[in-house]
């Protein structure tokens, strides 16, 4: 497992930390009464969440009628919001599972945070095509379980139905990678504390006790859920571009759309985590951890993507144009310059323009501007999905159903109300469990810390 | 679980990884007979040090998985050739490309949900599984070697504290735990 470490890479773990200072400094918000950005945040974030309920409740009443969805277009905020979950989810997996066979030192300090951010997103995600269905106490018909009408079995040709599969098992994977890795920080906290609060983190951590032959079967286990999750992230967004991709509407039926989609996911969740742990690295205390070396790599990742996403959205529109099959220079022409046009500006500007500021070092590690941006992008990728959804669903072949669509306040009161759910899920878990990986971030100390001890280590004022 | 009987655990902390990697590799030299090893995260190099076998965690991983492959493609080839055909988009019953994706998800779903269930299981871990936790620290900053001195006379328990003393450990102790059943 030894990598390769260079002495002239920056430290990833700051201000000469012992290992006792680490436990001390990430267990710390856990055991302290929450502050007061803590509670207004929460406040905030469970009111959200009681809109949402609202929401989902008016829904469940009055029918998908109270979306004002048409005949032209039937998938209208609901569908965006669910791949815009879906796809912030994605970021997660790709700082713990990927970077982790990478060997990127640097996703220590961001993957518990992360992968807490995936897994929290993907139960919004879910959320979306459930309400969707419109009856959602059948919503169990997904599945191909024995029932006494045939039995008639689902449809195992069909995109939507691969979607069930492929969100379900992300999840499962998501939270069993996630809680692995966690175990051994619960029995850390579970070794600070006394009473009650002992007995439920002794549960939690599966009565922990870091024994060698524990250590190397977890870090086994580690590795090949890595190893799993790696191409299981990347199907999954591959699989809800099929929704679009294997149908035959124009501006949907393209081959680009896989590639395309994992590349816009890893984007918009890589902005995600920006805007989550720069507030956190500050309101928790956590800077020595959570450094700027962590926020210039991450934005690095975003400028890649980002213009990844930007090479596809040209491409779509020279193979459009190349195709010389009219629906498809329509459906393209359409996007830009169509009804919607101003959601294509926003997704333009957005997710293509605005990242370039990137190639900027100075802007790359500047804190405030990062944020900024990390909502920019966050909002040019909703726009990306109501682009593809909306505007290509508005024109269809008939233009005597032509329609247009604007969302009801119940389908604007869901999104927000899930961005509640979210907040108020990752607010807890900053109060429950250790926001940075304690065991991994000890395991790095001596060869990515600023006490680096491995060869060639500078012996002066970094080292002891 | 439930019986009687006290194991005697004599443990010594250490303050560093490097410190306790030196301390194993002399108990091996003087052939003293380790119980267990615990670190606050994994020390590399105690592994060999030990002599713990590789663990075969990944071999149950990919009998998992294969039983993955199995079972979705199997299951979806049976209902679309046997127990209900059907016809969609011009399509052969056995339309094995678009079985793909399902099968390629159940291959990972039960490779990870397996190999994690058996990690806890032969891992002893469980919530409520009480395992014996011989100081706080240790998940903290502390590492620990540990010797089983339960049948050990006098003579021995003496040899074992010198060794934790000329290794530099700072702090030695006794712990009574319950014997694993």
């Amino acid at each position: 497992m030894s990598a390769v470490v260079s002495p002239i890479r920056e430290p990833l773990v700051r201000g000469h930390k012992t290992y006792h200072q680490i436990t001390e400094d990430i267990c710390a918000p856990t055991e302290r009464a929450p502050g007061f950005a803590w509670v207004v945040a929460f406040i905030v974030a469970v009111s959200f969440l009681a809109l949402y309920v609202f929401a989902v409740a008016w829904t469940i009443w009055f029918g998908i009628g109270t979306w004002d969805l048409n005949r032209t277009i039937g998938w209208g905020w609901d569908i965006t919001n669910f791949v815009w979950w879906i796809g912030i989810g994605h970021a997660g997996t790709l700082i713990s599972a990927i970077l982790l066979l990478f060997r990127q030192k640097w996703r220590t300090g961001v993957n518990r945070a992360a992968e807490a951010m995936t897994i929290f997103a993907v139960m919004c995600a879910g959320q979306f095509p459930l309400i969707h269905m419109g009856r959602l106490w059948l919503g169990f018909f997904v599945f191909p379980y024995p029932n006494t009408r045939g039995p008639l079995w689902v449809n195992f040709n069909s995109p939507l139905l691969w979607d069930v599969f492929a969100i379900s098992t992300y999840f499962t994977v998501s939270v069993l990678f996630w809680y692995t890795g966690l175990v051994p920080d619960l029995a850390t906290l579970r070794d600070r504390s006394k009473g009650l609060r002992r007995k439920l983190y002794d549960m939690f951590s599966f009565s922990w006790t870091g024994a060698a032959k524990h250590w190397q079967r977890w870090e086994y286990l580690s590795l090949v859920l890595a190893g799993l999750a790696t191409p299981l992230v990347l199907s999954v967004h591959t699989i809800v571009s099929f929704d679009f991709a294997t149908s035959v509407v124009p501006g949907w039926h393209t081959t680009i759309f896989p590639p395309y989609f994992v590349a816009g996911a890893v984007f918009s969740g890589f902005a995600m985590v920006q805007s989550l742990m720069i507030i956190a690295r500050k309101v928790l205390n956590l800077k020595e951890y959570i450094t700027l070396e962590h926020i210039e790599s991450m934005n690095k990742v975003i400028l890649v993507t980002g213009t990844v996403v930007g090479v596809a959205y040209l491409t779509e529109l020279y193979i459009a144009w190349y195709s010389g099959y009219i629906y498809e220079q329509f459906a393209f022409y359409n996007r830009v310059f169509g009804p919607y046009y101003w959601s294509y500006i926003g997704m333009m500007s957005c997710n293509v323009l605005v990242p370039q500021i990137f190639w900027v070092k100075k802007w790359r590690r500047n804190v405030f501007l990062t944020f900024l941006l990390s909502i920019f992008i966050n909002i040019g990728m909703w726009f990306e999905r109501f682009v593809i959804i909306a505007t290509t669903l508005a024109r269809d072949f008939l233009p005597s159903s032509w329609s247009y669509y604007s969302p009801t306040w119940v389908e604007i009161a869901l999104f927000t109300g899930s961005l509640g759910l979210f907040f108020t899920l990752f607010l807890l878990f900053t109060r429950l469990a250790p926001v940075v990986a304690i065991a991994e971030i000890k395991h790095i100390l001596k060869s990515a810390g600023d006490q680096y001890t491995g060869p060639d280590a500078q012996h002066g004022h970094d080292a002891h | 679980m439930n019986s009687e009987t006290k194991q005697q655990i004599l443990f010594g902390l250490y303050d560093d990884d490097d410190q306790l990697l030196d301390a194993v590799r002399k108990a091996k030299s003087d052939h003293l007979d380790i119980m267990d090893v615990y670190s606050p995260f994994p020390v590399h190099g105690l592994d060999e040090l030990l002599g713990l076998a590789e663990s075969r965690l990944h071999i149950a991983g990919f009998i998992y998985g294969a039983l993955g492959t199995l079972t979705a493609f199997g299951f979806m080839t049976w209902v679309f050739t046997r127990d209900w055909p059907i016809i969609f988009g011009g399509k052969p019953y056995w339309s094995v490309p678009a079985f793909i994706p399902i099968t390629f998800e159940l291959t990972v779903l039960f490779a990870a949900v397996g190999m994690t269930f058996t990690f806890y299981a032969v891992s002893r871990l469980w919530p409520g599984a009480g395992n014996p936790i011989l100081h706080p620290r240790i998940t903290d900053d502390k590492f620990c070697i540990a010797f089983d001195t339960t049948a050990c006379e006098e003579a021995e328990v003496n040899k074992l504290k010198n060794f934790f003393e000329a290794t530099g450990a700072s702090l030695v102790d006794v712990k009574e735990v319950q014997e694993e059943a």
